[in-house]
């Protein structure tokens, strides 16, 4: 019965907003109140509060109006006879919850500000196990894989398991289906997340376990998460709740799982969630909602087996999953990319410094090869001993009649995540920096190195068996043949880069468009070629023509570049007719080389964000990892707020980490030599790219003339200093012409 | 004993066959015994007039009456049958038909004037007793009137000032009435397909008044003698009256009065309350009860009353100015159309107030045998009876108007006798259902969507959506065809949205409440009721709010599915007691607005074969609406049921919905704007 749902939810929504009442009461009694409250390292204030009521909560003080709005949203208890209806007074006795909840978090970063552990990993040994909010780095870096599909949703998980194993159990059935899942609240004291260390389960951002917080008042993070991402990739504006929440219910797959008894806060936190379109399914005898329409199913569902959780969940949040069923002891997934093989788990490993390991990949004529089959040259793990270092040499062939050379390192850069995938296996760097640890409980397990071959054969056929029919792996663990096999290898690469580095834009007639993300930024269109890779930084131009060759229909779409308008900006009319097109006629055309005038539209998911810098005659680029200040005055979460979401916004771009060093790079404005700034982390990764172009570009120094965030965040800051270098950009025409 | 027998006996009612309700009998019987006449006795000692009945008796002009009764066996070949001007008896049946529109339109409408004058003279403040109660439905009508609500002060875009909203709001929907050029600005609020269709046939009312004037015309001796062109300005007229005279009167009741939401009250006879001064207000227009309400409610009244001996005031509504002081005050409802008179034979009804509509003359009859004031109150509803009080009212005096007939009432208390006997029925019932509570029940502030409603009839849950609406009709067992009719659609699954006299029905009968649904409903509506905790039947005002069944239709259009328009909906009207000519153009205004309606009792053309053909089958070519009768209560509700389920089929949605599991693919392919 329903009814029941709406009397406790109600009741509950009541008790929490009049409990975080008292607690903001007696915040202000200790704290002034215009002392800054918020969440780390965001720029969406409160996300859930800002999102839906476009409150932006910067201050004790302005915690009030939210909290206000809360107490005024309760409704008036259901009656037992002749009530009146509850369904929409229930949805906002849940929304009151909520919105004190996340006032309740916050409070609580204010006054316990060690609390939570600011990472994306735990400290198990510290005793610091919970991450509370996730910040904008975060939030953008597992945003992108809500958006691009790696993770098709998330399991937002409550109270703990009768016991570790039924906890672990359920969880590694969810991390095989590569959700995430966010964890919150307790039952009499235990937690889901205490379950699964004790049953040995590594937790955090990296596993997608993600231990939010031990009270249900942690769970808003959840949401909090879910709503950003649809101001960041969706474009909403904050204030249009009904969009958000609209968005929630059709793109982001998410549900509760409520482990143990419901008490009158969990059905007021369920009941909220619920505007959201995520269902509520829990384990013990509570009254369900089954009949359709706020969600896309069913409401509440009680009284799941454990071992049908999963199962019932995905299907009543009518979500698709797909499991990897691949022949290998160990689970297979995206959830065990993150996960670490540490010093004390560790059997062996290959690589990393300790000795050679070295992946290729090479395209075989048909007859050559004979699928299927993996070889394996030396000692296998079974025949080495814990500790030890081996060298390894992977050595993937594959024919089909629709390989082409060029593919040969779209493949070949598969290998890092596809034996990442592998639970209890680590694989960092590619090519000849390649880098193997192996756990001790994968051996145990029954891990095999020809396992590796199993995977790779089994995922190449999945994800590309439009380009191949054939592959045949060999796996070497002897010295000489490794060494053999780096000496040939390097050769590939070398060939390889010439070839992609020599690639301009003039010489291919068909670049490619990705609208991978359209679905998020509706107006967004991607167009990849040669010398502009995607924003995002994960689709070149070979990727994309591969994708195509792959799925004719997908995301990746040929585009005939037509007559060029503008050598200069990179303008084609071929191109802009496309774009027309696509984004619905949002957009007619845009510039592939300027960020002054009509840059290409930007989506959240891109890497860095150029910026104009006018004072400094230049431009400024940030990466998403850089959680500073930044000479435009934005930091990056704020820069993507402002210019993401599909617009073509001058004077801002989008590009990936990549680009800065392609010869096209802004070329329209004057190239890499206007670039005046950049984060120290992002100079330090690109920097033997950055001094060969600079090289290139007749400015060897050029490197040390850009300034970071050491030098300052301001352009006041920075401008002695490029005057200082005699910094390039200072001495070419103005940036912004009449 | 010869001569006895001589004696004519008159024929009363068998009050087991007048009506369902135990509490309407026992006051029939009481009625009886004090040998008082009801209409029920009326009814069984008058006959109706059989050639009336078949709607070909014309008496347009003084060469007539002409009557061309259809004879028994029908027509075989041609019909040669004609007045003396040569008037087909299609031409008489469409003739007085559309005279029935053009009545029925000029009732709802110039209650709806009488509102909006009133409104008018809030927004002047010429009356400081009236006032804006409910300015968000202010601002949200006011775009349909091309009203700015919001103004540029140094760039800057504001709030404009509400005063200046409403006087311009109530200046353009006065003006609605009779408007020299265009159309009514309410015939764009129809989904997009409807008004082009109105457009196409040159359908769109051009304003209120003019289209009624233009039936009586079209209707004089030697005009328009081509039923089908007849029945056209029916359409118009009709149109004029739901989404103009009715809608602009609902609307603006909601922006003076309140916008109604869910509350609870009770219904019938037993509210009324022996040791309470009780007043029944009757009629139409809340112009009048919110003040009876207001004054019987204020701390003199009821201070007053008990100085007089009386624990209090209790009023009670009759007819449709119950529905509106319930939707909006949770005054409770004593009773339907047919039991205005037995209101005054409990005796303990110090004073009826009237204004205007369904208002039996006989009143004062029974009145005279009673202590009972009877008082009329508006300047066009008089009656000629010497015992009737008449008190005009005035909206620049209104409270004073309503305090004089409140006062008049608790003086009469100690005029009464001692044959006071009221029936102990009475049922709670939850009403106050509109457009916006709708919504609002259906996913609350921030999810409220009529999606909700729709995702349920497209998954099967809800089978479909009926409007049963109307009156009590004497010829017919008082009810019995209201809750039968009900019942059997929500025992399959069709939600009903009830407004009139059938609202009241459903009250007294306990269906407006939402454990009736797992009494009565099927399993999937009852699920539903059970989810968003209404009841299956949802009572959406008086029978000017049939305007508020048309929004609702319409946004079940606009909230998406796999329908454009009204008439692709799986849904249904129905009156299956009718009697009034208002339910006429309800009826047509619905049939023209895509709805399939069957109506009960009788058909007022039966006496033209042709031209009711065209009614019952062509019309729906013209607007997707078409009209129907049956008299059986069940087979009523049957064809209504068979009628969802073939707009369910055209929908594709009479098949089990499956489970959809989305994969990023599917959900790429969503529609980015969702």
């Amino acid at each position: 019965m329903s009814r029941l749902v709406a009397f406790a939810a109600i009741q509950g929504g009541y008790n929490i907003v009049s409990k975080v009442e008292g607690k903001y009461k007696k915040a202000l009694q200790t704290y002034d109140a215009s002392t800054k409250v918020g969440f780390p390292n965001t720029a969406y204030y409160l996300p859930v509060i800002y999102s839906l009521l476009g409150i932006k909560v910067e201050t004790l003080e302005d915690m009030k109006k939210p909290l206000d709005f809360a107490r005024k949203l309760l409704p008036p208890h259901v009656k037992g006879q002749n009530h009146l209806p509850y369904l929409g007074p229930l949805l906002d006795a849940g929304m009151a919850a909520l919105f004190a909840f996340e006032i309740e978090e916050a409070l609580r970063y204010l006054e316990d500000p060690d609390f939570y552990l600011h990472s994306e990993d735990i400290d198990e040994e510290a005793g610091k196990i919970w991450l509370g909010a996730a910040d904008d780095t975060v939030f953008r870096k597992r945003g992108v894989e809500f958006v691009d599909g790696s993770a098709p949703g998330f399991a937002a998980m409550v109270g703990a398991a009768p016991d570790p194993e039924t906890a672990k159990m359920i969880v590694e059935e969810y991390q095989r289906r590569s959700l995430y899942i966010f964890c919150a609240a307790n039952q009499n004291g235990t937690t889901l997340i205490e379950q699964l260390l004790e049953a040995g389960v590594q937790v955090g951002w990296n596993t997608r376990i993600v231990p939010f917080g031990p009270d249900i008042s942690s769970a808003i993070f959840a949401l909090g998460f879910a709503n950003r991402a649809a101001m960041a990739f969706g474009g909403i504006q904050p204030g249009d709740y009904k969009r958000m929440l609209l968005y929630n219910k059709n793109r982001i797959f998410a549900f509760v799982n409520a482990l143990g008894d419901v008490n009158a806060e969990w059905a007021a936190a369920a009941a909220g969630c619920v505007n959201w379109g995520f269902p509520t399914l829990a384990d013990t005898d509570i009254p369900e909602i089954l009949p359709t329409g706020i969600c896309t199913y069913e409401h509440v569902v009680a009284n799941v087996p454990h071992s049908e959780m999963v199962q019932r969940s995905v299907e009543v949040r009518g979500l698709k999953t797909t499991v990897s069923t691949i022949d290998i002891p160990c689970s297979f997934g995206p959830a065990y990319e993150g996960e670490r093989v540490r010093g004390g788990d560790l059997f062996c490993q290959m690589g990393g410094g300790k000795t050679q390991a070295t992946e290729l990949v090479k395209m075989a004529e048909m007859k050559e090869i004979e699928d299927g089959k993996v070889t394996v040259i030396g000692k296998d793990f079974d025949e080495i001993k814990e500790g030890e270092n081996v060298p390894l040499g992977i050595y993937v062939q594959v024919a089909g009649r629709q390989m082409e050379t060029d593919f040969e390192p779209i493949l070949e850069r598969q290998i890092h995540h596809l034996i990442n995938y592998i639970q209890g296996i680590m694989h960092i760097g590619q090519r000849d920096i390649a880098w193997i640890r192996v756990s001790k409980a994968a051996v145990e397990k029954g891990f095999r190195l020809k396992d590796l071959g199993v995977v790779l054969h089994a995922k190449f056929h999945q994800d590309f068996g439009s380009i191949l029919d054939k592959v045949e792996v060999t796996l070497y663990t002897n010295k000489k043949d490794v060494d053999e096999l780096t000496k040939r290898a390097r050769q590939e690469y070398k060939m390889r880069d010439e070839r992609l580095e020599n690639m301009t834009d003039e010489d291919v007639e068909t670049y490619y468009s990705c609208t991978l993300c359209q679905s998020f930024a509706p107006t967004h269109v991607c167009t990849v070629s040669p010398e502009r890779t995607g924003l995002c930084g994960a689709y070149n131009w070979m990727d994309c023509k591969a994708s195509y060759e792959i799925n004719p229909t997908g995301p990746n779409q040929p585009i005939e570049k037509g007559e060029c308008l503008d050598p200069v900006l990179g303008q084609w009319k071929g191109v802009n007719e496309f774009v027309k097109q696509a984004s619905r006629g949002a957009i007619d055309h845009y510039n592939f080389y300027s960020l002054v005038k009509d840059p290409m539209t930007t989506c959240g998911c891109c890497e860095c964000i150029a910026a104009l810098l006018p004072s400094c005659n230049g431009v400024m680029t940030v990466n998403r990892e850089y959680t500073g200040e930044t000479p435009c005055g934005m930091k990056f979460t704020t820069l993507a707020g402002v210019m993401g979401g599909g617009a073509s916004s001058p004077g801002f771009v989008g590009h990936s980490k990549f680009n800065i060093t392609q010869r096209k790079f802004i070329k329209g404005d004057g190239g890499l030599l206007r670039v005046v700034w950049m984060p120290k982390i992002l100079k330090e990764e690109i920097k033997e790219r950055l001094l060969k172009r600079g090289e290139e570009l007749g400015v060897p120094d050029l490197y040390d003339k850009i300034a970071d965030d050491t030098i300052g965040t301001t352009e006041e800051e920075i401008l002695p200093f490029l005057q200082e270098k005699g910094h390039p950009a200072l001495s070419m025409d103005p940036i912004i012409s009449e | 004993m010869a001569e006895v027998t001589k004696e004519k006996v008159k024929k009363v009612a068998d009050p087991i066959a007048a009506s369902i309700d135990p509490g309407t009998q026992e006051l029939i019987r009481r009625a009886q015994e004090l040998e008082i006449d009801t209409v029920f006795d009326r009814a069984a000692s008058m006959k109706p007039c059989n050639i009336g009945m078949q709607g070909i008796c014309c008496k347009n002009c003084a060469m007539g009456p002409c009557r061309l009764p259809l004879p028994k066996g029908g027509i075989e070949g041609e019909d040669t049958r004609k007045g003396l001007c040569g008037a087909t008896a299609n031409t008489i049946a469409a003739r007085n038909f559309a005279r029935m529109v053009a009545a029925g339109a000029a009732a709802h409408s110039d209650h709806g004037r009488s509102v909006a004058e009133v409104f008018l003279s809030v927004a002047r403040k010429e009356t400081r007793d009236y006032r804006i109660k409910d300015p968000d439905k202010l601002l949200a009508i006011a775009p349909y009137f091309d009203v700015a609500t919001k103004v540029e002060v140094n760039g800057e875009e504001m709030d404009r000032d509400i005063d200046e909203i409403a006087l311009e709001v109530a200046e353009k929907a006065l003006n609605e009435w009779g408007k020299a050029e265009g159309e009514l600005y309410y015939a764009k609020r129809a989904p997009e397909p409807l008004y082009e269709k109105w457009k196409k046939s040159g359908v769109v009312p051009r304003n209120i008044d003019r289209e009624v004037v233009e039936i009586m015309h079209r209707t004089h001796m030697g005009v328009d003698q081509d039923y089908k062109n007849i029945v056209k300005q029916c359409t118009r007229a009709s149109l004029a009256d739901g989404w103009g005279g009715s809608m602009l009167a609902t609307d603006l009741q909601d922006v003076l009065f309140g916008t109604p939401y869910p509350l609870q009250a009770e219904s019938n006879m037993g509210v009324l309350k022996e040791d309470h001064v009780n007043i029944i207000v009757h009629g139409h227009e809340p112009v009048l009860s919110e003040m009876i309400v207001a004054a019987a409610q204020s701390k003199e009244m009821v201070a007053y009353a008990q100085s007089k001996g009386a624990k209090g005031i209790q009023l009670g509504g009759i007819c449709c100015t119950a529905n509106e002081i319930f939707q909006r005050h949770g005054v409770p409802q004593a009773g339907t159309y047919l039991q205005q008179e037995l209101a005054i034979i409990t005796g303990a009804c110090d004073a009826m107030v009237v204004d205007i509509q369904c208002v039996f003359q006989n009143l004062a009859n029974v009145a005279k045998c009673f202590h009972t004031k009877l008082i009329t109150t508006h300047p066009i509803a008089k009656m000629e009876q010497d015992n009737v009080i008449h008190i005009e009212f005035d909206e620049h005096h209104a409270m004073e108007d309503a305090t004089r007939i409140v006062k008049l009432a608790i003086d009469n208390f100690e005029n009464r006798g001692s044959e006071v006997m009221i029936p102990q029925y009475k049922a709670t019932a939850i009403g106050g259902f509109g457009v916006e509570s709708i919504e609002y029940h259906l996913g609350g502030t921030f999810r409220g969507s009529y999606y909700t409603l729709n995702d349920n009839i497209i998954n099967g849950r809800i089978r479909g959506v009926a409007g049963v609406v109307g009156c009590n009709n004497a010829r017919t067992r008082h009810n019995e065809a209201h809750i039968t009719v009900v019942k059997e659609l929500i025992k399959n699954d069709v939600i009903v949205l009830t407004t009139g006299c059938n609202g009241i029905a459903c009250a007294m009968e306990g269906l407006l409440t939402p454990e009736t649904a797992h009494v009565f409903c099927g399993p999937g509506l009852r699920e539903v009721c059970e989810t968003v905790g209404i009841p299956p039947v949802l009572h959406l005002g008086s029978c000017v709010d049939n305007s508020r069944i048309l929004l609702a239709a319409t946004e079940v259009v606009k909230a998406g599915g796999p329908w454009k328009d009204i008439c692709d909906l799986p849904a249904a009207g129905s009156a299956p007691e009718w009697m009034s000519e208002k339910a006429i153009s309800i009826g047509q205004y619905f049939v023209s607005s895509g709805v399939y309606t069957v109506f009960g009792y009788h058909f007022p053309t039966v006496g033209a074969p042709v031209f009711q053909e065209y009614l019952f089958k062509e019309m729906e070519r013209l607007y997707g609406g078409k009209w129907d009768f049956e008299a059986d209560p069940i087979k009523h509700a049957r064809l209504m049921i068979a009628h969802i389920d073939k707009k369910r089929k055209e929908l594709g949605i009479d098949k089990a919905r499956e489970r959809v599991l989305m994969d990023m693919a599917d959900r790429m392919k969503l529609e980015a704007s969702a």
